[in-house]
């Protein structure tokens, strides 16, 4: 370690202005604040500070993921077995899985940070570790035959787009990852949507056994077949096609406590969600003008990514609500949305990431009429005091 | 009965090195006033270096405000006056003489003198810079009438002394002081009490609120905002506890007598304890023998709000503890990654959180580098008013006029954010936006 650290006090000043990699700066200081907590000290305020920063709160956030990947990757090798009929053992479905999930974490991560990295340098500030989760979540919303020139166009698109056009992170106004699946959404519909390309090998028409359907439980649902939807047991342990991260919902609720637990995670807009989703399924339940919308609000609870979206995606702190009142109401209109989405839009079999994207677009007027709120409560007491 | 005001959000951040309950006494004879100690005052000088004083003769006096007189808190020689850049008046140093002397101001009962001769008696002998006013923190002006003063009897922060203890040694002056304020501002005296406190004297001229919660319950800011907020124009005065017994040995005695009981506490500190001295002692005979080595951070007041002084300098006017932390000057390797069994965080993100009850020997590291907003909703968690903090945090940024009155820019002062600065996982300095945002308000407003 002190050999380590001795090193980096030898090349640093080639990083600092002037020096031969000044272009490389705030590269290096990424790496050396990865390695090295800074040895900065206080000079006014608080003479202490806690012992968060942002690498620990987004390193909580990706170790919130991790039970999502690591199921993504088992489910990803045994959806392909499953297809083509084969017998496989623990660590050849592991093994599948690997090989189709990581490449795809990969081009992600190296796809957005290099971004971040050039922008950084750009700005002339530090690198931000809000991509560290951003690059993370875009492979867990993706179909696993998603080709990965497409992962990395969308990964840059959304960091440039969703991020740095409106000044960095903290200013973005849409969640990065959701954009870049919103990107390929609209730009390559085919490699989104249908019924082949959720499994790894599917949509090459890679020795399939008959009977067998990659349809995802929502596409089954939007269909009208509702008697195919898998059982309550498979939807809730997630042996089912879907998106890499999203199938299993013990894993993301695992995910959910630990970010509950942190206090990193906001509960509210979780909960809030939650509600939101359950009183449009009972709403519909009441109707019932439709097969679809007689699905109890557990099944639809269960289905698709609205979990995922809630936990992981809703909760971004930059992009929802930020007063606490109105991670309520965003939380709520998140959740009511992504099922009426679902239901309703027969265009799109899932609601939950044009649901989210709405609510990211409203957030603001959302926080604006609760801090008016306040302001207004003050007005009118400083009223009462002048009459009085 | 006492009206009793639960606050739920705040955070007692708890460190090794709490003072005894053991009153020492100290031997020094270095003594300072610090014109800095003083918010928008411009110091015009009265004094040169080798003049005798007494306690009370005026050293200095505010050019904005000529009537707003400083005086020394013990008799003795003028030692140096020390000004840094810019000739910014920095600190007039005082070699105390064995047995302190003070000009004599006469006894008065506060209950029947003028409210007129009150003020001047406390201008005169430099008292009146004890009282401030919020908003702002600045000295108040004796020109105004507050629509209430408040003292907040007990102090929430990290390591702060005992205030109970402190009142307790001396309760006839303090109430002869409460007398004093409450006849400044025509009304009783609004005291805050710790909720379960069962030492605090029984006073007259008083209304007691009791709040129970963690810091920064003992604020006064925080008590004037969840019993009489202040709105645009309205103005309150607050004053230490201690300096309230000051004020009442000046109408009881007559003299300028600025005996106060400090701590002298933290983690760096090998014996920590209550010491018996007077205000703007020098720090270096209390850590003289009884500090650990390494580098340290010195500290005049707590550990959040406190200012850094040098190993030989003063206490400041309005702190009441000396607070010794190591300094935090080095490279942590994969520090933000350990599972941070000896970590503190409000956040709950690393494994100390199994040990709530733990004491933590904290340093001066920022613990990470400056970053974007990006979390929300923390700082509520410790900003016990209803105020967002956040909005107000950016209007002041912003310098937004406007939208910091609306706000409630009027109903805060920088020591109520000093938690939200401690737990900002951004790593800002928010007690100093906060600051400027005030400065801003009040050159806007004069």
């Amino acid at each position: 370690m002190k050999a380590l650290r001795n090193y980096l006090d030898k090349i640093k000043p080639h990083f600092r202005e002037g020096g031969k990699f000044e272009k490389l700066h705030s590269t290096f200081d990424a790496f050396e604040t990865f390695l090295f907590v800074p040895d900065k000290t206080t000079v006014k305020g608080s003479h202490i500070r806690d012992a968060i920063d942002m690498k620990r709160t987004m390193s909580v956030v990706i170790v919130a993921m991790l039970p999502a990947l690591f199921f993504g990757i088992w489910n990803t090798g045994y959806q392909h077995f499953l297809s083509t009929g084969q017998q496989a053992g623990f660590w050849q479905i592991i093994g599948y899985g690997l090989q189709k999930v990581i490449p795809i974490v990969a081009v992600s991560y190296i796809a957005g940070l290099g971004v971040e990295f050039v922008f950084a340098q750009i700005r002339k500030h530090e690198v931000n570790e809000g991509y560290l989760v951003s690059g993370m979540l875009i492979p867990l919303v993706m179909p696993v035959d998603i080709p990965l020139w497409m992962v990395a166009v969308a990964s840059i698109f959304a960091v440039i787009i969703g991020k740095e056009v409106f000044g960095g992170t903290g200013m973005n106004v849409f969640n990065p990852a959701l954009l870049a699946r919103a990107f390929i959404f609209f730009a390559y519909p085919a490699k989104i949507t249908g019924d082949t390309i959720w499994i790894g090998g599917l949509s090459k028409g890679q020795g399939v056994v008959d009977g067998f359907s990659g349809a995802t439980p929502l596409s089954k649902a939007a269909a009208g077949a509702i008697e195919q939807i898998p059982s309550l047991h498979d939807l809730f342990f997630g042996f089912i096609p879907g998106s890499i991260g999203e199938t299993s919902k013990l894993a993301i609720l695992i995910g959910a406590l630990i970010l509950i637990i942190t206090g990193i995670g906001s509960w509210r807009i979780m909960l809030s969600g939650l509600l939101g989703g359950i009183s449009i399924s009972l709403i519909f339940n009441a109707f019932a003008a439709n097969s679809y919308m007689t699905l109890s609000p557990l099944t639809q609870m269960l289905m698709g990514s609205f979990l995922f979206g809630m936990v992981y995606m809703a909760t971004d702190p930059v992009t929802a609500a930020q007063t606490n009142r109105g991670k309520w109401i965003y939380g709520f209109l998140a959740g009511f949305f992504a099922i009426m989405i679902r239901v309703f839009n027969p265009a799109y079999p899932e609601g939950t990431m044009l649901a989210i994207l709405l609510m990211n677009a409203f957030a603001p007027l959302i926080d604006h009429f609760v801090v008016e709120a306040n302001i207004r409560k003050r007005l009118k007491r400083s009223a009462t005091v002048v009459k009085s | 009965m006492a009206q009793t005001i639960k606050i739920k959000n705040g955070l007692n951040i708890k460190l090794i090195g709490e003072a005894r309950k053991e009153i020492c006494s100290i031997e020094t004879e270095h003594f300072a006033v610090k014109p800095t100690d003083f918010i928008g005052v411009l110091p015009r000088l009265l004094v040169n270096e080798g003049d005798i004083v007494k306690a009370g003769t005026p050293l200095f006096t505010d050019k904005y405000r000529e009537n707003i007189i400083f005086t020394s808190p013990v008799s003795g020689v003028i030692e140096q006056v020390c000004r840094g850049e810019k000739r910014l008046l920095e600190e007039i140093r005082i070699k105390a003489s064995a047995e302190i002397v003070s000009e004599n101001f006469g006894v008065d009962d506060p209950r029947v003198t003028d409210r007129s001769a009150i003020i001047d008696k406390l201008l005169k002998s430099g008292t009146w810079p004890v009282i401030r006013q919020r908003p702002y923190s600045t000295i108040a002006n004796p020109d105004d009438t507050p629509k209430a003063v408040y003292v907040s009897g007990f102090d929430t922060a990290p390591l702060a002394p005992d205030n109970t203890f402190i009142i307790s040694q001396n309760p006839a002056d303090f109430q002869v002081g409460i007398d004093v304020l409450a006849r400044l501002s025509g009304k009783p005296v609004q005291l805050g009490v710790q909720a379960g406190e069962t030492q605090f004297p029984e006073l007259d001229n008083v209304v007691v609120t009791r709040y129970a919660g963690p810091h920064p319950a003992g604020n006064v800011g925080i008590q004037i905002h969840k019993t009489n907020p202040i709105n645009k124009g309205e103005i309150v005065w607050i004053v230490n506890p201690q300096d309230v017994i000051i004020i009442g040995r000046l109408f009881s005695r007559g003299v300028l007598d600025t005996s106060v009981i400090i701590s002298f506490c933290g983690s760096e500190v090998i014996s920590p304890a209550y010491y018996k001295t007077r205000k703007g002692v020098s720090v270096s005979a209390f850590a003289h023998g009884n500090v650990k080595g390494g580098p340290l951070r010195f500290i005049s007041g707590n550990v959040l709000t406190g200012a850094r002084i040098k190993p030989d300098g003063y206490l400041g006017f309005y702190h009441s503890q000396f607070t010794m932390i190591p300094e935090g000057n080095y490279h942590e390797f994969f520090g933000w990654a350990l599972p941070g069994l000896n970590k503190f965080s409000f956040s709950k993100s690393f494994f100390s959180l199994l040990t709530p009850n733990r004491k933590y020997r904290l340093n001066t590291n920022y613990n990470g580098g400056e970053r974007a907003y990006v979390i929300t909703g923390m700082y509520e968690k410790v900003f016990p008013m209803d105020i967002y903090p956040m909005q107000l945090i950016k209007a002041c940024l912003a310098g937004n006029i406007e939208l910091m009155e609306k706000l409630g820019i009027y109903e805060v002062d920088e020591e109520d954010f000093a938690l939200v600065e401690f737990i900002d996982t951004s790593k800002t300095e928010i007690q100093q936006i906060i600051r400027n945002g005030l400065d801003l308000i009040r050159k806007e407003m004069s």
